[in-house]
């Protein structure tokens, strides 16, 4: 029951397209006739693809980072998915339900319920204060005065802003105004979170330590989360799955570990070469199965050799290895060795490859 | 058909429609008269029923509420010059005729403003309109206005609207224009009704340029009210053509400053309320 709960899909979008232009219509059928590029498009019918056959699923609780550089179309993905921006064509399905037969009312409540959302520019009321910015998704909703402000209080305070509820946002800095914008999302209690680049314009010490208290803020109120950034690091950071977008086609969708072990084509794999591995691998992608090395090293004995878990990271393992001084380190899951991670499996890890084959151990 | 011929004389169409308009709807017309006549009556009557010093000091604590002492001593003062200059009764007859103008030229502007901001097209048919009402001089408007509402505050009243509607319009439309995308973004991903996002995400936002536009709005009916003196409307706008017809500088230069009393006054306090309290 909770493991189906947790794979629960939240968002799901099936082949998701966006085609921005006045011939859309007749661009999208061409595309699906003729199979014409974005370039082709754009020349033949002066149509932009924002969005190219996407499909993802988010589910509950999960963190899930779009990374994409500028006009890869994924600002365009996350506002399709409270829409914002209508799909030209393909099914988005939130929380059960399909968003393209929501009219008027039934999709603001969605979106007023549902679905908050934070902005890379924080748009934050300027005539307002703090506290009144963190009501008033809650003030949308018709929700009195008293309450709403005492909501949008205790907001404030799980983001660290209790004591600049009076102020206006001018006197913020960039950080404070961005976690206000948070306590906005936050304090009209949605289930889902889309987050627009929320922290791209901040400096790089600040930008760390609010993808910190993002993550586990997400994890603690049991929030699913779509992430979109244009920074690999960020999204390995915070996210639990990543999506790589290109051109507005979804290239690759995995975790952090799966993507940089094995990135879908060179576009991925450029752009993984530079993330180090230390924290990013786990015991389980570079261990060896352990009947197989004892038969490739007869004259060690795996039961003797230090032991650790599946998602040990890389940087750990290193330490073990060198500390013990052994051959390897025993992965061991449920009380059984499956399998054995040695010192040519750890220097592999960090190029980002998988362990060659025992002829070489 | 020598070129001579080709003579363009819009008036040989627009006299006999005028002319049509004032015999067969003129209990409409009649009805306007009455209409503008009452509601400035009546504003009139409200100022002019208490004592002078009264008014004086209602006006110092609305200024007092609005923006502090400073914009109390301001509106006390314009108001008392007024009425030391011996002009207290024109002095209220052309701060009602103001005050009605303008609340008139704001309720037409403001929506179409709007309009005209989210409708490219509006904005597109109403260009040339305002320009017309800008460039073409008021004194000719004021002839057909005359001939169906007869002299009296009336014309002077249309022609004072028709001026001031178009600044007012331009800036709503510019105001409007102006909030930033991501602010209407928050606005429907919060689950706003657009009449929401309207009120509480765009007005606010709007606010600064649209002081601008009721700033120009004021000022530009204020102009008028010298011309609302040259068709019987009365007020400061009289005292100012008598002092030209009789050539006597003290009268006209008493009037006059009376004039910019009020336009400080109405300046000052609109742009104070519409400040609000905060940033």
């Amino acid at each position: 029951m909770s493991a189906m709960a947790a794979s629960e899909v939240l968002i799901d979008c099936q082949s998701v397209w966006k085609v921005f232009g006045d011939n859309a219509r007749a661009a999208l059928r061409a595309i699906a006739d003729r199979g014409l590029s974005k370039t082709e498009v754009l020349q033949e019918f002066s149509c932009v693809v924002g969005v190219s056959d996407a499909s993802i699923q988010v589910r509950r609780g999960e963190i899930f980072c779009v990374m994409g550089l500028s006009g890869s179309g994924k600002s365009t993905l996350i506002r399709l998915l409270n829409r914002l921006i209508e799909p030209s064509s393909g099914r988005i399905t939130v929380k059960g339900q399909d968003l393209s037969g929501l009219r008027g009312q039934a999709l603001r409540d969605m979106r007023a319920k549902h679905i908050g959302m934070v902005f890379q520019s924080v748009a934050l009321l300027p005539h307002r204060t703090v506290l009144e910015n963190a009501a008033f998704g809650l003030e949308v909703q018709g929700v009195a005065r008293a309450r709403r402000l005492e909501v949008a209080r205790e907001a404030l305070a799980r983001v660290g802003l209790s004591d600049w509820a009076g102020r206006l946002p001018r006197e913020l800095s960039g950080g404070m105004q961005q976690r206000v914008g948070l306590a906005r999302a936050l304090a009209a209690d949605p289930e889902i979170i889309l987050m627009d680049e929320p922290f791209s314009a901040l400096d790089p010490l600040i930008r760390r330590q609010l993808q910190d208290e993002f993550r586990s803020l997400t994890k603690e109120l049991g929030k699913s989360a779509v992430f979109i950034t244009h920074d690999l690091d960020e999204a390995i950071r915070i996210g639990d799955r990543i999506a790589i977008m290109r051109d507005g086609v979804i290239v690759q969708v995995g975790t952090a570990e799966e993507i940089v072990l094995n990135p879908a084509d060179g576009y991925v794999a450029d752009f993984v070469a530079g993330i180090s591995r230390l924290h990013l691998i786990k015991a389980h992608s570079v261990m060896y199965e352990p009947a197989a090395w004892a038969r490739a090293r007869p004259e060690v004995d795996v039961g003797a050799l230090p032991r650790t878990h599946p998602e040990a990271d890389i940087d750990a393992l290193i330490g073990m290895v060198v500390g013990s001084g052994q051959e390897g380190v025993a992965v061991v899951d449920g009380g059984r060795i499956v399998g054995v991670v040695t010192p040519r499996g750890l220097l592999q890890g960090v190029r980002g490859t998988a362990p060659a084959d025992l002829s070489v151990v | 058909m020598s070129l001579g011929d080709l003579a363009v004389s819009p008036g040989a169409w627009v006299a006999p429609a005028v002319e049509w308009l004032n015999v067969n709807l003129h209990p409409a017309f009649a009805a306007v008269t009455r209409a503008v006549e009452g509601l400035l009556g009546g504003m009139e009557a409200a100022l002019l029923g208490p004592p002078a010093w009264g008014v004086i000091v209602a006006a110092g604590l609305l200024g007092w509420w609005l923006g502090g002492w400073r914009m109390a001593a301001l509106a006390a003062g314009a108001l008392g010059f007024c009425r030391g200059a011996g002009l207290w009764e024109a002095s209220v007859e052309t701060l009602a005729l103001v005050v009605v103008a303008v609340a008139l030229s704001v309720l037409i502007a403001f929506p179409l403003g709007v309009l005209a901001a989210r409708r490219p097209r509006v904005e597109a048919g109403l260009r040339p309109v305002l320009d017309v009402m800008q460039t073409v001089p008021p004194w000719v408007y004021l002839i057909p206005a005359v001939m169906i509402f007869s002299l009296g505050p009336t014309p002077a009243l249309i022609a004072t609207v028709v001026y001031g509607i178009p600044p007012m319009l331009r800036l709503t439309t510019l105001a409007f224009r102006q909030v930033p995308r991501e602010f209407l973004e928050l606005g429907e991903a919060s689950g706003a009704a657009p009449r929401t996002i309207l009120w509480r995400i765009e007005l606010p936002l709007a606010r600064p340029t649209l002081a601008v536009g009721l700033n120009q709005c004021i000022l530009l009916s204020l102009a008028m009210v010298v011309l609302a003196g040259l068709v019987g409307a009365g007020g400061l706008g009289a005292e100012v053509t008598r002092g030209l017809t009789r050539m006597e500088m003290g009268p006209g230069l008493r009037a006059g400053l009376a004039i910019v009393a009020i336009a400080l006054l109405l300046d000052r306090l609109s742009r104070a309320s519409l400040d609000g309290r905060r940033g």
